[in-house]
C-alpha cells in the first residue's frame, strides 16, 4: 500500500522542517541531460519532495549506462526520459514530472526552462555543456543555474566541489577530469557530483548558498 | 590590468577573441563572463576587455 500524500508530506516535514519542506514543494527544477548526472540528481530531489522535476533527454537507456545511472537492466532500449519517469514514481510517487523526449537547443530552450526556478545542466559532452551555459545566462538570467565540469576517472572523491561562480550560477565537480583522457567513469564520483549539484539546488532553495 | 580567472594579467585593450587566442582554451567549450554578464560566443571578436574587467573562463571538460 502506498503512503497518502499527506502522509509523505508529513515524513518529510518531519526530516526538513515544515516550513523548508513547503519551498521544497512548490519548486520546479529542470533537470537537462538523464544520464549519470540527471538521473542521480532526479532521485536526489524527488526523495527530498521538490515539487516540480522537467525532464530532458532525447537518448535512450543503453546497456553502458547501468553501471551509474539510475535505470534498471529491464529497461534498456526504453527513454530515459520515460524510464526515469516510472522509477521516480516508485520513489515519489506524487513528484509532478514533466517528462520531454528532446535534444535542447537554441530554438527549444527557452521554451522548455522558462518555467523552472532552478536548472541543472547535467550532459555529459563538454561543447554541449557550453552551449547551453550560454543559453541559460544570456536568455534567462533570472533562473538560478547549476552546472558541471570534472567528474571522470578515479581519482580523489575530496576534489569534487561546488563553486560560485557568479550570483546566481554554481559549478560542480572538479574541473579537470575529462572521460576522454581518464580511465572512464566510476559510478560513486559521478553520484559525488551529482549529489552536490542536487545539494546546491536544495541549499539554494533553503537560502543558505 | 584586467582580472582573469583570479589572475591579473594584462589583457586590457584586446579582444576577448583575442585574448583567448593567447591561451589553451578551446572556444567551444568555454563560458566567460565579464563583471558577471555572460558574453555569447558570437560576440567573442567585438568585446573589448577593459581596465579593470573582471573576468571568469569557465571551461568545461566531458563527463556526465
Amino acid at each position: 500500500m502506498l503512503p497518502t500524500r499527506e502522509e509523505l508530506t508529513k515524513a518529510l516535514s518531519q526530516r526538513h522542517g515544515v516550513k523548508l519542506q513547503q519551498t521544497f514543494s512548490a519548486a520546479t527544477v529542470a533537470v537537462c541531460g538523464l544520464g549519470g548526472l540527471g538521473s542521480n540528481i532526479s532521485v536526489s530531489l524527488a526523495r527530498a519532495g521538490i515539487g516540480r522535476l522537467i525532464l530532458i533527454d532525447f537518448d535512450r537507456v543503453d546497456i553502458t549506462n547501468l553501471h551509474r545511472q539510475q535505470y534498471k537492466a529491464s529497461q534498456i532500449g526504453m527513454f530515459k526520459t520515460d524510464a526515469l519517469t516510472e522509477n521516480l514514481k516508485e520513489i515519489a510517487p506524487y513528484v509532478e514530472l514533466q517528462a520531454r523526449t528532446v535534444r535542447i537547443d537554441e530554438s527549444n530552450a527557452l521554451a522548455l526552462l522558462k518555467e523552472a526556478d532552478i536548472i541543472c545542466e547535467a550532459f555529459d559532452d563538454a561543447e554541449c555543456k557550453s552551449m547551453l551555459t550560454d543559453i541559460v545566462l544570456e536568455n534567462l538570467p533570472d533562473k538560478y543555474y547549476v552546472a558541471a565540469s570534472g567528474m571522470a576517472g578515479i581519482g580523489n572523491a575530496n576534489d569534487i566541489r561546488t563553486r560560485k561562480i557568479t550570483d546566481k550560477f554554481y559549478l560542480c565537480g572538479d574541473g579537470v577530469s575529462d572521460v576522454n583522457s581518464s580511465e572512464g567513469l566510476f559510478s560513486s564520483r559521478v553520484m559525488l557530483c551529482a549529489a552536490h549539484q542536487a545539494h546546491a539546488v536544495l541549499q539554494i532553495l533553503a537560502g543558505k548558498l | 590590468m584586467v582580472k582573469i580567472n583570479g589572475n591579473q594579467e594584462n589583457a586590457a585593450g584586446k579582444t576577448l577573441a583575442e585574448y583567448l587566442e593567447t591561451t589553451s582554451f578551446d572556444t567551444r567549450r568555454i563560458a566567460v563572463e565579464i563583471n558577471g554578464e555572460i558574453v555569447p560566443k558570437a560576440q567573442y571578436a567585438n568585446t573589448l576587455i577593459n581596465d579593470g574587467d573582471i573576468i571568469e573562463v569557465v571551461s568545461f571538460v566531458g563527463g556526465g
